[in-house]
């Protein structure tokens, strides 16, 4: 299996609820589970783990192009050379109204405190604005 | 006779401006079933993703979960009905309607009390209009459900689903009522249970599967019961926005019929209204000509009896 796998270059999905988000081949998937960072190369185990709101990179390969998206939970699949991550909601950096993403993170962090949701929203915002930043290369610190 | 000549114009006319209704909203409904499968077969990725790695997890781990857990005396049951928000569809709604009304019965045979959850105008306006009661309705969105509404409708489902039995609210069974897009031409209602989950297991079916349908050897993180507990919900969220979708589609393709057979309606009318108005104006010239004739007849008469 390994040896027939070898030559297989990495097939990645970004699935989200209503749409596939991204689709292609990649030299390495980043992304963050509930356990903290995995690095996703050729040849992985077959692992299923759940996601954390945060940010995905996708480095594509033959390029030094890097697709960056947001996710929000859901989570990581992956088996003889494919990687799925399925989400409820998956946004590409390049997709994202920072302004938007701010006014919400705003909206939310006065919540908190008063319902668990806020929590969530905040870290979802966060991730997003994350998904922009590292897009747009500025790299604003918080 | 002259008056009725009129009346029938102006039926034709009002008739022609409804076909020209019908005509718009059957190619409204036509372009627009176009995208509801479109966003259907954008949504088949992540159910079928989904359905494969509850599927692994439940393969390789022995499934013990709240959602799948069968209650030994079931009470209760939810039924989720997914009708339209507006009518002029045909028989749509009321087809749905019709198959809830029979899974009710059916129920309610097995010794269980039924609670209704509704989605779409049309369903609450039929529980309204006989003042029966239910527990929660979700309206504005039959056209084209996004994917957060189906969110909105799983928790509700899943929480009362999750609760004690004999807590109040607590349901024993989850089931949905929608219309199942199979074709253009044919769409069916659909009663099915939804929860307590069914977990299909790989030996269905005689064939064995293809190397490629096999499961790897997946390891969990962080264990195998928690990320079922991630996926599930996620999974029986992703099958009400498939039925949303599937009632989407079948509501257009409905709405595409009925409104194609009230245009047709309408052309028959104009045809058979426009021969009777050409029979009475053609009465009326008739008449008119016999009048002017038998006038004439009648001066010749009184001409010939003066020359006399």
């Amino acid at each position: 299996m390994a040896t027939a796998a070898g030559s297989e270059a990495l097939h990645v999905e970004l699935v989200a609820a209503d749409r596939t988000v991204w689709s292609g081949d990649a030299a390495m998937v980043i992304a963050r589970t509930t356990e903290g960072d995995v690095g996703v190369l050729r040849d992985h185990a077959p692992v299923l783990s759940l996601l954390s709101e945060a940010v995905v990179e996708v480095q594509v390969e033959g390029t030094d192009d890097v697709v960056v998206a947001a996710v929000d939970g859901g989570f990581l699949s992956v088996a003889n050379n494919r990687v799925s991550i399925l989400s409820e909601h998956i946004e590409l950096g390049e997709e994202i109204h920072v302004e938007k993403v701010k006014a919400e993170l705003e909206e939310a962090r006065g919540l908190i405190g008063a319902n668990n949701e806020a929590e969530r929203r905040v870290r979802r915002a966060e991730a997003r604005l994350r998904a922009a930043e590292k897009v747009s290369g500025s790299g604003v610190g918080h | 006779m002259a008056v009725s000549l009129r009346e029938y114009r102006a039926r034709i006319k009002s008739t022609e401006s409804m076909k020209k209704i019908t005509r718009a909203m059957e190619l409204i409904a036509a372009s627009r079933i176009i995208k509801a499968q479109q966003r259907a077969q954008q949504a088949a990725p992540y159910a079928r993703e989904l359905t494969r790695a509850v599927s692994a997890v439940a393969t390789f781990s022995n499934v013990d979960h709240p959602l799948t857990k069968e209650e030994e005396n079931p009470k209760r049951a939810a039924v989720l009905v997914i009708t339209s928000d507006r009518g002029l569809a045909g028989a749509y709604s009321s087809s749905v309607l019709k198959e809830t009304e029979r899974l009710a019965e059916r129920l309610r045979d097995e010794g269980k009390e039924i609670d209704y959850f509704l989605a779409g105008r049309k369903a609450e306006a039929y529980f309204k209009f006989r003042s029966r009661p239910f527990v929660e309705s979700w309206t504005g969105f039959s056209d084209q459900p996004t994917y957060d509404k189906a969110a909105e409708i799983g928790r509700a489902l899943i929480e009362a689903f999750l609760k004690e039995q004999g807590e109040e609210g607590d349901v024993d069974e989850v089931h949905v009522v929608y219309t199942r897009f199979r074709s253009m031409l044919v769409q069916e209602p659909t009663a099915v249970r939804l929860l307590p989950l069914e977990v299909v297991e790989a030996d269905e079916g005689a064939e064995a599967p293809a190397p490629e349908d096999l499961l790897p050897l997946y390891e969990f993180e962080p264990s195998a019961s928690e990320v079922l507990d991630g996926l599930l919900p996620q999974y029986v969220q992703s099958r009400i926005f498939y039925s949303l979708l599937q009632a989407a589609a079948s509501e257009l393709a409905a709405r595409q019929k009925a409104m194609k057979a009230a245009t047709d309606n309408a052309d028959e009318l104009i045809k058979k209204l426009t021969r009777i108005a050409n029979q009475a104006r053609q009465a009326g010239i008739t008449q008119e000509i016999s009048e002017i004739v038998g006038g004439v007849n009648a001066l010749a008469d009184a001409q010939a009896a003066a020359n006399d």
